[in-house]
């Protein structure tokens, strides 16, 4: 089947079969490796993507269920200009991570976190990143990284 | 698994049911997917059930509150009629998986999945949902405890699906606890889980009380002879001691990697002590 939907801001038609994991297609197909599997059952949060912006895990996520929603991955989350989203810069400077491999699926969560609740205790963003695991333990540096966007926002918005 | 399909209207669902009579449903897929990969069950078709919104949403009908089987849980915590009408389904909700699984797991997909650690089940128990399950043809209604069989086992017919859950509204509880313990808090699978509905008296005595575990026997078990023990009774250690042991008596755990009988066993009758927290100071 040709499945539609659109990825990172571009309409994409790409011939799959229907039961083709999403993280499959992204990798594999598209060529889009920045989303990361790791335990490939819904336990670690690395493959996670936003679909119609809410965060979900593409390891049980079917290509067919892409149909004609609006995907973002870890690719398509910084500015058309190529900047990087301030949770990237917040990660990097905080040094958020040692090696980077739940990074992608960090992002994707506190993305999903700051859409409905721009100002997170860091209660809440220890609650809205429970899903992904961090082998390195980086989890302080991360919440650190978190508090700091919400400091950022707060002051360009006053 | 060699294919999937997404029907967006109850019309479609049905026409592709009865081409596919051996499809199985897939709804939010948290459960089901796992299983596929890991060919534990290997189905020729699925049918989604993600886009069939006549099926999602929360309700009032009648002095019932409705809620539609694909609603997601992060929908349920979103709700307001589940936030102000149903707080014990609320709270079990806030603690079932992690964000991502709550974003696309469902209600009507914890109940069918039929896990003896299904977070929302203690509490449908004995909020007295019934169930509404729907074919082509018909639609009957049944209790919760009755559609839950056996670990995994319901009571859902070729051609039928599961399309509604119904509560009635009943707001006279004034404590609503939900509880599970497991080995971490997100992305736990609980090792013993306890739901109460609990009301007290002025003079500190539990007026009325039910009962739900999870995680101790082949479905959710209740007691109505531990109920009927603790109502009229101070709700303090000395007044519900006999009563755990009554639970550690009936309850009957198996051992897995998570924790063994014993500690099921141990931990299902102390988690009646976490009510004493919501005793009277008077």
């Amino acid at each position: 089947m040709i499945v539609s939907f659109e990825l990172n801001g571009k309409d994409v038609h790409v011939e799959t079969s229907s039961d083709r994991r999403a993280v499959d297609l992204l990798r594999e197909d598209l060529g889009l490796v920045g989303t990361k599997e790791s335990c490939g059952n819904g336990d670690c949060g690395a493959c996670s993507i936003l679909v119609d912006d809410k965060a979900r895990l593409s390891c049980l996520t079917l290509a067919t269920q892409l149909q004609g929603r609006k995907v973002v991955t870890i690719e398509g989350v910084c500015g058309e200009d190529g900047r990087l989203h301030p949770v990237q810069k917040a990660f990097i400077e905080s040094g958020a991570l040692q090696c980077g491999y739940c990074t992608p699926g960090m992002v994707i969560a506190v993305i999903d976190l700051l859409n409905s609740n721009p100002s997170p205790s860091r209660n809440e963003i220890r609650e809205a990143i429970s899903g992904n695991l961090c082998r390195c333990g980086a989890y302080q540096k991360i919440l650190d990284a978190v508090e700091e966007v919400v400091k950022d926002s707060k002051k360009e918005a006053s | 698994m060699s294919h999937a399909l997404v029907p967006t209207k109850i019309e479609e669902l049905w026409a592709y049911i009865a081409e596919n009579p051996e499809a199985m449903l897939c709804a939010g897929g948290t459960d089901l997917l796992v299983k596929i990969r890991s060919r534990s069950v290997t189905p020729d078709c699925l049918i989604c059930l993600e886009r069939l919104d006549d099926l999602k949403g929360v309700r009032f009908e009648a002095g019932e509150i409705i809620i539609g089987a694909l609603t997601t849980h992060r929908q349920m915590i979103d709700d307001p009629i589940i936030q102000k009408d149903l707080p014990l389904l609320a709270s079990a909700v806030q603690n079932l998986g992690s964000p991502p699984i709550r974003n696309m797991g469902t209600l009507g997909g914890n109940i069918v999945t039929a896990s003896p650690a299904g977070d929302t089940l203690a509490p449908l128990y004995i909020l007295k949902a019934r169930l509404k399950i729907c074919s082509k043809e018909s639609s009957r209604s049944v209790p919760i405890e009755s559609f839950i069989l056996g670990p995994g086992k319901v009571d859902l017919r070729t051609g039928e699906i599961l399309s509604e859950v119904v509560i009635n509204q009943d707001s006279r509880f004034t404590v609503n606890h939900y509880e599970k313990v497991g080995r971490r808090n997100a992305l736990a699978c609980s090792v013993v889980s306890m739901a109460a509905l609990m009301n007290i008296a002025e003079d500190n005595t539990i007026s009325e009380i039910r009962l739900a575990w999870g995680s101790v026997g082949p479905t959710i078990m209740r007691f109505g002879d531990v109920e009927r023990l603790l109502e009229g009774r101070q709700l303090t250690v000395r007044g519900i001691e006999d009563a755990i042991r009554k639970v550690q008596q009936s309850v009957s755990p198996i051992a897995d990697t998570r924790a063994s009988a014993d500690y099921r066993r141990d931990v299902a009758g102390r988690l009646l002590l976490r009510l004493l927290s919501y005793a009277s100071s008077r």
